[in-house]
């Protein structure tokens, strides 16, 4: 019997995948995508479909994360447009790169190793930032432009353009950082929400309110755009985007309420832990095709599935042990970048 | 079997863009019901346990 063209078996593995992935993304802000292309990937889906299908879901996401905010809050919409045509030059840029390498029967293999790196490398931010935490005292106040903004502001390259705050950025940057990102969000498959943000904060020189905001938007740009983009090639599983939705939809909700009780930083250090274990889990999968050991294989599916499931059971634990310790009550503190 | 594989990848494309968006509203919407029906006993049982 299969459902939405999957057996009940991988329905079930979506939905739930999806769910844990959803309550990720509502909790953090972030984890909604860079699980996803990775977990197809040791499924043994192609690249193409992998990333193509993680896109669309990323739009959905986008999508849900927009609703939740009622809008995307505080948005440079001229700057989101002008870097509209960076994001679809740099999508099709990345899908190019997927499909050339998909030609010459390495594009599991290149995107493969890519997200051991990117994994390791969050993971590894996350954890230092979680064993730091205590020391970091000194936050952002949110309007004030980063020194790096400032710097690479004042080398004025023309055409110069103003943005809504008044101040004024080369259109060079703006297309670059547009372009970068979206080579990224097409080559892997993610949001890249996690570059975007902090690109439009550094780089272009918004306040980091406008920046999150801008990035949301992004976010639906860059995912309706590789959604589109993919989809033109037909390699897009919607029975995987609809399953692995109808998960994330429902985690996300929980994910974003429990950020009413749980404080953050008690479950920051499994989240890096979790996508350290998750770069391994690729690690494993590739080895398993190049040492054509399909243990391999299921070892990798058990280890980036039972990590995620470990860290919803602690946000889960943490949230239940608060609300049976306080009284606080739900707040609205949905996240969301992608 | 709805006819869709005659249609041009650009309609193709863009009608999985537009199934996606309507699948995000209606289960950004559905959820929303059930949350507000289940969410306020649970938390309030959880409180109580």
């Amino acid at each position: 019997m299969a459902l939405l063209g999957l057996s009940i078996e991988l329905l079930a593995l979506f939905i739930g995948f999806g769910f844990m992935v959803g309550v990720f993304f509502g909790f953090f802000g972030m984890g909604g995508s860079f699980l996803v292309t990775p977990a197809l990937l040791i499924l043994d889906y192609p690249a193409p479909v992998a990333i193509g299908s993680s896109m669309a879901f990323v739009f959905g996401t986008a999508v849900i994360a927009t609703l939740k905010h009622h809008d995307v809050g505080e948005v440079d919409y001229k700057l989101g447009a002008l870097m509209f045509v960076g994001i679809v030059l740099g999508i099709e840029g990345g899908k190019a790169v997927v499909f050339f390498l998909e030609a010459l029967g390495r594009a599991e293999l290149v995107v493969g190793v890519a997200y051991i790196l990117l994994l390791a490398a969050i993971g590894v931010l996350f954890v230092r930032s979680a064993l730091n935490q205590s020391t970091d005292d000194d936050d952002d106040t949110g309007d004030e432009i980063p020194e790096i903004a400032q710097t690479i502001k004042s080398y004025n390259i023309p055409p110069m353009v103003t943005l809504t705050d008044g101040s004024k950025a080369s259109m060079w940057t703006i297309s670059g950082v547009g372009g970068g990102v979206g080579l990224v969000s097409g080559f892997l498959g993610v949001g890249g929400g996690f570059i975007r943000m902090p690109a439009i904060y550094y780089l272009i020189g918004v306040s980091l309110t406008a920046a999150v905001g801008t990035s949301l938007f992004g976010a639906l740009m860059s995912g309706a755009v590789g959604a589109f983009t993919y989809g033109l090639s037909g390699v897009i599983d919607i029975g995987v985007v609809t399953a692995l939705l109808m998960g994330s939809a429902l985690g996300a909700r929980i994910g974003s309420a429990a950020t009413a009780y749980v404080d953050e930083d008690d479950v920051t250090i499994y989240f890096g832990i979790m996508l350290l274990l998750a770069s391994t889990a690729v690690a494993f999968g590739e080895l398993a095709t190049w040492l054509e050991m399909p243990i391999l294989d299921t070892v990798s599916f058990v280890l980036l599935v039972g990590s995620s499931l470990f860290v919803t059971v602690v946000i889960f634990y943490y949230g239940v042990q608060a609300v049976r310790t306080t009284d606080s009550h739900p707040g609205t503190a949905a996240k969301g970048n992608d | 079997m709805l006819g869709l594989d005659t249609l041009s990848p650009t309609v193709q494309a863009t009608l999985l863009v537009a199934v996606v968006l309507v699948e995000a509203i209606v289960l950004y919407a559905g959820y929303g019901v059930v949350e507000r029906a289940v969410a306020p006993p649970v938390i309030e049982r959880l409180g109580n346990g």
